[in-house]
């Protein structure tokens, strides 16, 4: 809170701009120095990055564009794309009140079994994809304690949608929990109770200061989620079945085009991918610019 | 508005915050909590503002018995340490807040709240500044934001959490005169807790001092100041030095030899005698309090000298003219002009 006043009391208006070069501060590094590092990060970056991107985007349209449209108006491509859409419909706003109840739990009380459930949430991050996509088969799949109840109830789950749905939360689940956390915790309780001081009721103190407190971590976690929920390929390639126009995802989809050598069709999906991606990020830059003197404030805390 | 608190007990995981607590607050005093820290003054706050729930015993606004009520129901002005400002809001929407929440029947239209919000930060002199958000303030500002947020929903008692403890000390002091202004302008029954007794005997009408769960004595400043009750609020309040003594006789001693001060009600026994630095005299050697000079260091406009007893290991400080001549090793033999005994310990 103090930050400021210092702030002010290092800043002094007559004292003169020193020129950028005049003196060199204790941290900084000779110009060689810096500039090695930099070209370092810029090559490093284009190697592993950019030039893949770009590969993936000539390859998409090395037989032209009509190659490159027929992809996705394929059946199987067209309901891969649809399929993957759902899924990630379902499970991103499951994930955000989810991961938004976790972390204000974890953040705001005290309980016992707190340092578990915290644990808890970051399994999804430690164990390898295709393992969670396998419990599920094994939970829910024909050799199942619950197999027989499931099949009475018409209800399949795995080689289904709703088996693709649940790994996705699965895999997914840490990404809006673990953003919010810190953040929450940091926050602290004190303008929730100032809130609930001057009249607001739980719900208006969730609504007016706890949620646009943390709109911006959550943003970024619900970014990210969004991002692996659609790219994710070890637990949906487990559970799914890979049944063509059915269950297949996008990637899904994009491996079975590249298995059967179809190339130009495989990164023409792949490029509709990484465009979604890429769409992802510009929404997330944009939002910074536009409230950007809004977030400096809150990370400034 | 009235308020009592009655035998009011708060544990925190069995640990007892507060212990049987009971006080009688008047309508439109400005009264002060006073205590070191985790002497329970804040949580004795927290449980009148209802941001924690009593383990036992009760508190009325009034004749209504408040202890049950929820914060909202108790309509508290809580001013935070911290100040708690909204960190989304700019500084008009932080004022308005608490009247914004209210349910659609007692909301004012929102050109009222707006200007209700103006006046508001008029009064904290704040004018200009609305469109701020918290983080732009100097912490002056923040807290007389916190003040205008709390007083907008014309609270019927105004509680501040150390309300300067985050601010330098030249900016503390323009702030008490200045809440004690707005305390007689809007007539509001005010709590404030604070550690520091400059602040309390300044600003207070009336002081609690709090030590360990437990209240010492409530009072004028100038009773507290003046009649302590007991060592620990003499120790605690101003400055103050203690010797242990002998009562024999309605006279006190010290290492065998009368110091010319009579306790004619105390019992004969051990005691310890408490008096202020600056409130002695100094007299010729004979019935007083003598030493020898073991350190000194300038205090304001005097000097400060501890003072070695009777050769023990006891010492006592007292201030001196600062162009006393008295250095290292002077005897210098003195006596209180006013000073209070309490039986020792045990």
């Amino acid at each position: 809170m103090a930050r400021f006043e210092q702030d002010v009391a290092v800043y002094d208006s007559r004292r003169p701009d020193e020129p950028p070069d005049a003196h060199s501060r204790p941290t900084s590094e000779p110009a060689w120095v810096k500039w090695t590092l930099i070209g370092i990060a810029v090559l490093f970056l284009a190697a592993l990055l950019l030039l893949p991107l770009l590969t993936v985007f000539t390859q998409a349209l090395s037989k032209g564009i009509g190659t490159f449209l027929a992809a996705f108006t394929d059946p199987a491509g067209a309901a891969a794309i649809r399929l993957t859409l759902l899924v990630t419909a379902i499970a991103v706003p499951l994930n955000l009140v989810f991961g938004v109840c976790a972390a204000w739990a974890i953040a705001k009380y005290e309980f016992w079994g707190k340092s578990f459930l915290t644990t808890l949430i970051d399994i999804p991050f430690s164990v390898s994809p295709v393992i969670s996509g396998m419990i599920y088969v094994i939970l829910f799949g024909a050799n199942s304690v619950l197999y027989p109840y499931l099949h009475d109830a018409h209800l399949q789950i795995v080689f289904a949608v709703p088996g693709i749905v649940l790994a996705t939360i699965f895999v997914t689940f840490p990404f809006v929990a673990r953003e919010l956390i810190p953040l929450m915790q940091d926050q602290g309780t004190a303008e929730e109770e100032a809130a609930l001081s001057l009249g607001a009721n739980g719900w208006q103190t969730f609504w007016r200061v706890t949620l646009p407190n943390i709109r911006w971590g959550l943003l970024y976690g619900v970014l990210l989620c969004n991002a692996r929920a659609m790219g994710e390929f070890g637990a949906v390639s487990v559970i799914s079945g890979h049944i063509r126009g059915k269950t297949n995802t996008m990637p899904l989809h994009i491996e079975l085009l590249f298995d059967s050598y179809n190339f130009a069709g495989a990164f023409a999906m792949a490029s509709l991918l990484a465009l979604l991606a890429l769409v992802t990020l510009v929404a997330k830059t944009l939002l910074e610019l536009r409230y950007g003197d809004e977030l400096a404030a809150t990370r400034r805390h | 508005m009235d308020i009592r608190v009655q035998n009011l007990r708060k544990e925190f995981s069995r640990y007892p915050a507060l212990n049987d607590v009971s006080l009688a607050i008047k309508s439109g005093e400005l009264i002060a909590l006073l205590g070191p820290s985790g002497s329970g003054k804040t949580t004795l706050l927290r449980l009148i503002a209802g941001l924690e729930r009593p383990t036992d015993g009760h508190i009325f606004f009034g004749d209504e018995d408040a202890s049950g009520k929820s914060v909202q129901e108790r309509n508290v002005g809580f001013v935070f340490q911290s100040y708690a400002l909204f960190r989304h809001m700019n500084v008009l929407e932080n004022v308005a807040f608490g009247l914004k929440v209210r349910p659609r029947d007692t909301r004012p239209p929102g050109s009222e709240i707006r200007r209700r919000a103006l006046e508001l930060l008029d009064l904290v002199q704040l004018s200009g500044l609305d469109r701020r958000f918290p983080q732009q303030l100097s912490g002056g500002q923040r807290q007389r934001v916190a003040l205008a947020r709390a007083l907008a929903i014309e609270p019927r008692v105004l509680l501040l959490d150390e309300p300067f403890g985050a601010l330098d000390a030249q900016v503390r002091k323009e702030l008490r005169k200045w809440l004690r202004e707005i305390h007689d302008r809007t007539g509001h029954t005010t709590v404030f807790v604070t550690h520091d007794q400059e602040e309390a005997l300044e600003l207070a009408d009336r002081l609690v001092v709090m030590s360990q769960g437990k209240i010492e004595q409530v009072g004028s400043p100038d009773s507290v100041y003046d009649t302590p009750d007991n060592p620990f609020v003499f120790g605690f309040i101003g400055e103050s030095s203690a010797l242990p003594v002998e009562v024999d006789n309605g006279e006190l001693w010290v290492g065998g030899r009368a110091i010319g001060l009579t306790a004619p009600d105390m019992p004969r026994g051990h005691a310890q005698l408490f008096f202020r630095p600056h409130d002695v005299e100094l007299v010729p050697e004979g019935a007083a309090i003598a030493g020898v000079v073991a350190a000194s260091r300038r205090v304001g406009g005097t000097r400060r000298v501890e003072l070695e007893i009777g050769g023990a290991a006891q010492r006592v400080e007292i201030d001196l003219p600062f162009d006393h001549p008295a250095g290292e090793k002077t005897r210098i033999a003195f006596k209180p002009k006013r000073y209070r005994l309490y039986p020792a310990a045990g």
